[in-house]
This record gives structure tokens, sequence and C-alpha cells, in this order.
């Protein structure tokens, strides 16, 4: 792995980068490095933000000793403790897959030259890495999707997905959590929320976690909703 | 705490006559959280959403409403002091008119009415004491596509009663909260200026970033409206900044 790059993004944001692809260990270094730069706790700091494969740290600049701050995130990127990370219980979502809950099941289907049930079979077998969170509260990117049914965006984006839709897009594969225009191919639907702010821990999931999917019928998806 | 008891509370409020077009609650946004994927949100001009809560003598960073192109009607039920920053509006107190960016006593009962708008796009009302909405995820502001914060992740609409914060208390300064501007260039040619309620990643190629100290320029642009931009180092932004950081601070000491 070859070393990371720092820049500015503006005068109140630097981003730290790291190899440009997505790969769980480029992902892991990601992670481990925005979480030591959260513990060192420099003044001024306000959000520190992993993705895939960089990590944008925003701070005050009338408030943070810029010298200090490049000082760490210099320290921190070129650190290799690879991401000595907490063993988290798998997290283990429900999904109603098909029919009206999942309209491009079918479609996935036919792209991967294979029956409905054998998509299923796939997207469950697979223990996914939650590379990053974004786009809306609560939303997992989740990886890497067997390449057999990892078919591309919807050329046209739906104007409105349901929240709950477990979608795929090439390689990533989610959970919506919340309404939005979406243009991945919605192959079922869970009734556990990716976010819900009346909840303990409002956060289903978090970058580096460990998810599975599992087939419930549109019985016990209409008991649990 | 649900909806119903934000727009009934039972202790000091104001009333929304009339909501306007798109008025929304805002403190200095949600910071902490982006890495969940939860927009930071919070003013679009956050200069006049400062000096508003400066001249009433709340806490920098206080829940005041941020008022978008036509603005509300409000009754108040107690007295406060009121100021409002930002886009000229024309502004009405029971039928006379009231002055901009200087504070004044609205009394039980007052109506406070938005006029015609003379300039700018958003104007900031606070009100002293600040609008006491519960705060989601340690932030009051309202992020409208993730229907979070303010009255239930929502703009106001008629009817609305907006619980108000005890006046006589004023907290320890907050550091100042303002949002950094990545400008994105789509392949249409038309470029994109991202602001107060971005998402946290994803989007276009970003080729520039506007300024700290200019994001108060970009917040009041109105449709029709036309810019350009200037090239300028970190250190040119850092000056600015703290030529800006200045004023607001001399205006703050006057009103403490």
């Amino acid at each position: 792995m070859s070393g990371a790059r720092i820049r500015e993004a503006g005068d109140s944001a630097l981003i730290v980068e790291f190899d440009e692809r997505i790969d769980p260990e480029v992902n892991a270094r990601t992670i481990a490095c925005a979480g030591a730069i959260q513990a060192a706790h420099v003044a001024g700091v306000r959000d520190v933000v992993p993705t895939y494969r960089s990590v944008a740290v925003y701070f005050d600049p009338l408030h943070t000793d810029y010298d200090a701050l490049m000082t760490c995130l210099e320290r921190e990127a070129a650190s290799f403790t690879s991401a000595a990370a907490v063993e988290r219980a798998v997290v283990r979502i429900p999904v109603c897959y098909g029919g009206d809950l999942g309209p491009d099941l079918s479609g996935v289907a036919s792209f991967a030259r294979m029956t409905e049930s054998d998509v299923v079979r796939i997207h469950t077998a697979a223990i996914y890495r939650v590379f990053m969170l974004g786009f809306v509260p609560g939303f997992a990117y989740l990886g890497v999707v067997d390449e057999r049914i990892a078919m591309p965006r919807r050329a046209t984006p739906r104007v409105r997905v349901p929240s709950g839709s477990v979608g795929i897009a090439g390689v990533q594969t989610g959970v919506y959590s919340a309404e939005t225009p979406g243009g991945w191919q919605v192959i079922g639907r869970t009734p556990v929320k990716p976010f819900d702010a009346e909840r303990a821990e409002p956060f289903l999931m978090e970058a580096g976690d460990s998810v599975q999917f599992y087939p419930i019928d549109r019985v016990e998806y209409d008991r649990w909703t | 705490m649900d909806v119903a008891e934000v727009t009934s509370p039972r202790g000091p409020a104001v009333s929304v006559i009339k909501a306007g077009m798109l008025t929304t609650v805002q403190d200095a946004g949600r910071w902490g959280y982006q890495a969940r994927g939860v927009p930071v949100a919070g003013p679009m001009d956050p200069v006049s959403h400062r000096l508003a809560n400066a001249l009433v003598g709340n806490v920098r960073g206080a829940a005041l409403l941020e008022v978008t192109l036509m603005g509300p009607e409000l009754e108040f039920e107690d007295e406060r002091v009121v100021a409002m920053t930002g886009a000229q509006f024309e502004l009405w107190l029971d039928g006379r008119q009231a002055p901009s960016h200087t504070p004044f006593v609205v009394c039980a009962g007052s109506r406070l009415k938005f006029g015609a708008r003379q300039l700018g796009a958003r104007a900031y009302l606070a009100v002293s004491g600040g609008i006491a909405v519960p705060e989601m995820l340690g932030s009051r502001s309202t992020h409208l596509v993730s229907a979070m914060g303010g009255v239930g992740g929502r703009a106001l609409i008629g009817g609305d009663r907006l619980p108000l914060g005890d006046p006589s208390t004023r907290g320890p300064a907050l550091g100042p909260h303002d949002p950094i501007a990545p400008l994105q260039s789509p392949a249409s040619g038309q470029p994109i200026l991202l602001m107060a309620d971005r998402q946290t990643s994803g989007g276009y190629p970003k080729i520039a970033t506007v300024i700290s100290a200019d994001m108060a320029v970009a917040g009041q642009l109105a449709p029709h409206d036309t810019i350009t931009f200037a090239v300028c180092t970190t250190a040119e932004a850092m000056k600015a900044l703290i030529a800006q950081e200045r004023v607001l601070m001399a205006v703050e000491d006057r009103h403490s």
C-alpha cells in the first residue's frame, strides 16, 4: 500500500487520502486513521469523516492550531496500525425480497442469468463490510457484492425510493435509510430502520461493521412493521 | 418528543400566523455526525445568524428563524427582544415599521409581519431566549431532506407554536460555526455551490471551495442573481476571516 496524501479543501477542511480503490484493507486503514485523529482531540476540530479511502477533517480555522493539526494528520496517516478492529457482532438485517417491495429483483436475475431465488441466495450468503456512511443519515455503503449479481445502477433514477429499500449498485449494496430519489436496483425491503432518532442507539451500523442480510417472507415483514 | 408537543408547548412561545415561503429553525448546525451520514445544516449565512443572536443578547449559535424570500407573520405571547439581520425585508410590528439590524422590544400579543423583500435572499430573526425546540443529535437545526430537527424536521406552517427559551440565561459563548462550500462541476457545465444542507459525501468533482469569510455572501444569493469567482490563497482567506471575526466580536461585546 502506498503512502497517504494530505490536501487542503478550502480554509476549513483537510483531507487525508489513501489509495483510490474499493478495498477492505485500504478502508480499514482509513477508518483506523479517522479514529486516531478523533481520539487526538485537536482543539478546533469539528468533524472527522471517513469515506472509502479518505478522511475529511473539518476544523474552525480561527480556533485551530493549523500546524498542530497537520502534524497530527501526518502522524496518523503514516501510522500503519492496522485497524485494531473492535470485534463487533455481525449486524443481521431481515429482508423481504422481490414483489412490490423489490421491483428490480427480476431485472437483476435477468442480468445475472439466474433465478430470483439464486440472486437472493447470493445476496444473503455474503458478509458485507460497511465501507462508509453517507448520502442520508444512517445510509451505509456495503460491499463487496458478488460480481455475478453486481448490476449497475438504473439508467433513470426513481424519483422516490421508500425507506428500508435494499438496493444494488454494481459491487455496492445498501439500505435506503430515508425516502429519497435513487438509482440503485431495489431487490427487497427491510422493516428495520438504519436510522431512528427515537432509538437508544439511533444508528444501526457504523463504518467498519460487518453486515449480513437474511430473507423473510411478506407475512413476517408485515408483522415487523 | 413528538411533534404535537413541539407545536403546542406549555411554556412561553411564539405563534406562527403565516409561515412565509420557507422559514426554518436553525442553530449553528449539527456538527459531529457526518461520519454517520448526517448533514450539518445550520444557517446559509452564518454571519447574519451570529449578528442576529448578538443583537438580542443570545448565546452564539442559539436557534433562530431563517426566512427565505418571503417572510412569516408571528404573534408573541410575552415580552421579548427581537432582531432581524441578513436580507432586507420590510418589517411591520403591529402595523408600524420596525428596524432591521437593530434590536427592538415586542410585547405580549404583538404581531410581527415580514413585508416586501428589498435585497438578499435570507433574513435571520432572533428572539431573546432563542427558539427552544428539542435538540436532535445535539442540534436544533432543521434539515428538510432528512426530516430532522426544528419542528418535526420541516419548515414552519401556520398554526405552529414555537417554544422560547429563558431570556435571562446566557450560557458560555460557543465557537463560530461556518460551513464550507465546495464548488462542484457536473458535466452539464453548470457549477453547483454546496451550502449548509449539502450531503456529507459524494457528488461531482470539486474544483474549488468558497472561503469561510464569503459564505455569508453566497448565502444571500437569490434566483437570477449573477456572481463571479476570484482566485484566492489560503493566507488571503484567513486574513478576510480574521477581519470579519473582529467586526463580529465587536458587535457581540457591545451587546453582551
